[in-house]
């Protein structure tokens, strides 16, 4: 029930946006994430935009794995 | 970037389980909360690849699976009423109430719809104006925003004709009912992301505070989760009982603040009912006066009096106290074509989990 996947947004009108997920065109509503803008990604769960997806925090973190995963 | 497939990396995944083996120098039981992460574990079958000290146990997180069957009963009432029109996730189509289902409903030619986003219920009920239509509202927090917002947006719109069955339910309550029992050992949490998106880290602080338990708001990619236990372990290990957050990119410290607002001007919490686990204080939402003339509960219909299977082990299995394969009635009366009690109905219930996976 509480599955969310990201989406790339595509185009935003008032409240709803066109996302891209993963290839496929779906419309969301903007209302619990109002602060986004075209091309960032958000996290979508039953139509709605959840949060902003971080792309900064995806990085670091899979650089952190990277640098643990060496270092054995 | 796309968030996803980076997660999968097999090579850091295997890196990641060498770190959790060094790391780990004790027997630990790790409860992951939520249905969605047991999914990930088993189609992953991380289970298989950690140390056999370190034992992965299901909690209570499928909306679905904790859903009372008294709700389910009502719901089913509502259905039979000429005049409405129920609507409500595919998910608890399947899922028996005392004598019946709403898909066996809806083979008998009751009016019922699945949506897949709750504003889509806004549409049913303005294109059937003569007809009552009802949400049956189930979910966690990662869920009430959206019903919340579809309330707030039928009150503006002046829809006359919409009306809510609230079945949500609170996480961190039902955490802390479950501590509180200490009928299973729990070492540390692996908590959910998404729930969490919303909620942020402060309604999770009692775990550390008051059980001095480690816990991880965790994501669901495999090198999430293996992430998520790997700095549960680091905790233990260090004796610390802190509450993190691995799943950066999605969760802030503070969570989501537009949607706790929206949750907040429709709902105040109340007692919730949780299947096979009973009453938890606070575990629920009720409407706010100003919202409590779309409340299906009003309704005046007959509903059977609540019964379910004297074997099913659902209420166990959701609270991590016994596993499907105990249960007298897994495979073998109860599978996913014919199931007994929800946790093998939902996609994410435990026992529908074990059936797919073990």
């Amino acid at each position: 029930m509480c599955l969310g996947v990201p989406g790339r947004i595509i185009e935003i009108e008032k409240t709803m946006a066109k996302v891209d997920v993963a290839g496929f065109l779906r419309e969301i509503s903007l209302d619990l994430c109002p602060d986004v803008s075209v091309g960032e990604y958000v996290l979508i769960h039953t139509g709605f935009a959840i949060q902003k997806v971080d792309e900064e925090d995806a990085k670091e973190t899979l650089e952190l794995l990277k640098k643990m995963v060496q270092a054995i | 970037m796309k968030f996803v497939d980076e997660f999968r990396i097999q090579e850091i995944a295997k890196g990641l389980i060498e770190r959790i083996k060094k790391a780990s120098t004790k027997p630990v039981q790790l409860m992951e909360v939520c249905g969605t992460h047991t999914v990930s574990i088993f189609r992953y079958g991380i289970r298989g690849l950690l140390p056999e000290q370190i034992r992965l146990i299901s909690g209570p997180g499928c909306p679905v699976c904790v859903t009372p069957n008294s709700d389910i009963d009502l719901a089913i009432a509502l259905c039979r009423q000429k005049d409405v029109i129920l609507t409500t996730f595919g998910d608890m189509m399947k899922v028996p109430g005392s004598t019946s289902s709403l898909q066996k409903e809806k083979a008998e030619g009751k009016d019922i719809r699945i949506i897949y986003s709750s504003l889509e219920v806004l549409r049913i009920a303005k294109e059937n104006p003569e007809k009552k239509v009802v949400f049956f509202a189930i979910g966690f927090e990662t869920t009430s925003p959206t019903i919340a917002v579809a309330i707030l947006r039928t009150k503006e719109m002046g829809i006359p004709n919409l009306f809510f069955l609230n079945s949500q339910k609170r996480i961190p309550p039902a955490l802390y009912a479950l501590l509180q029992l200490r009928q299973v050992k729990i070492n540390g949490l692996i908590l959910p992301g998404h729930v969490s998106t919303i909620l942020g880290k402060a309604p999770y602080q009692f775990i550390s505070k008051e059980f001095s338990i480690p816990a991880v708001i965790t994501g669901f990619e495999p090198l999430d989760i293996l992430q998520g236990i790997w700095m549960l372990v680091r905790q233990i290990e260090e004796n610390r009982s802190e509450i993190e957050i691995q799943y950066k990119r999605i969760v802030k410290e503070e969570g989501n603040l537009v949607a706790q607002a929206k949750i907040d001007e429709v709902f105040e919490k109340a007692d919730g009912h949780w299947r096979g686990i009973g009453r938890i204080p606070e575990s629920g939402y009720r409407f706010k006066e100003a919202f409590q003339t779309m409340d299906a509960r009003a309704f005046d219909v007959e509903v059977e009096p609540s019964k379910e299977h004297p074997e099913c082990l659902c209420g166990e299995v959701l609270q991590g106290i016994k596993i499907p394969l105990e249960c007298r009635l897994f495979k073998k009366v109860c599978h996913p074509e014919n199931p007994i009690g929800p946790c093998m109905v939902s996609i994410e219930g435990t026992c529908h989990t074990f059936f797919k996976y073990q």
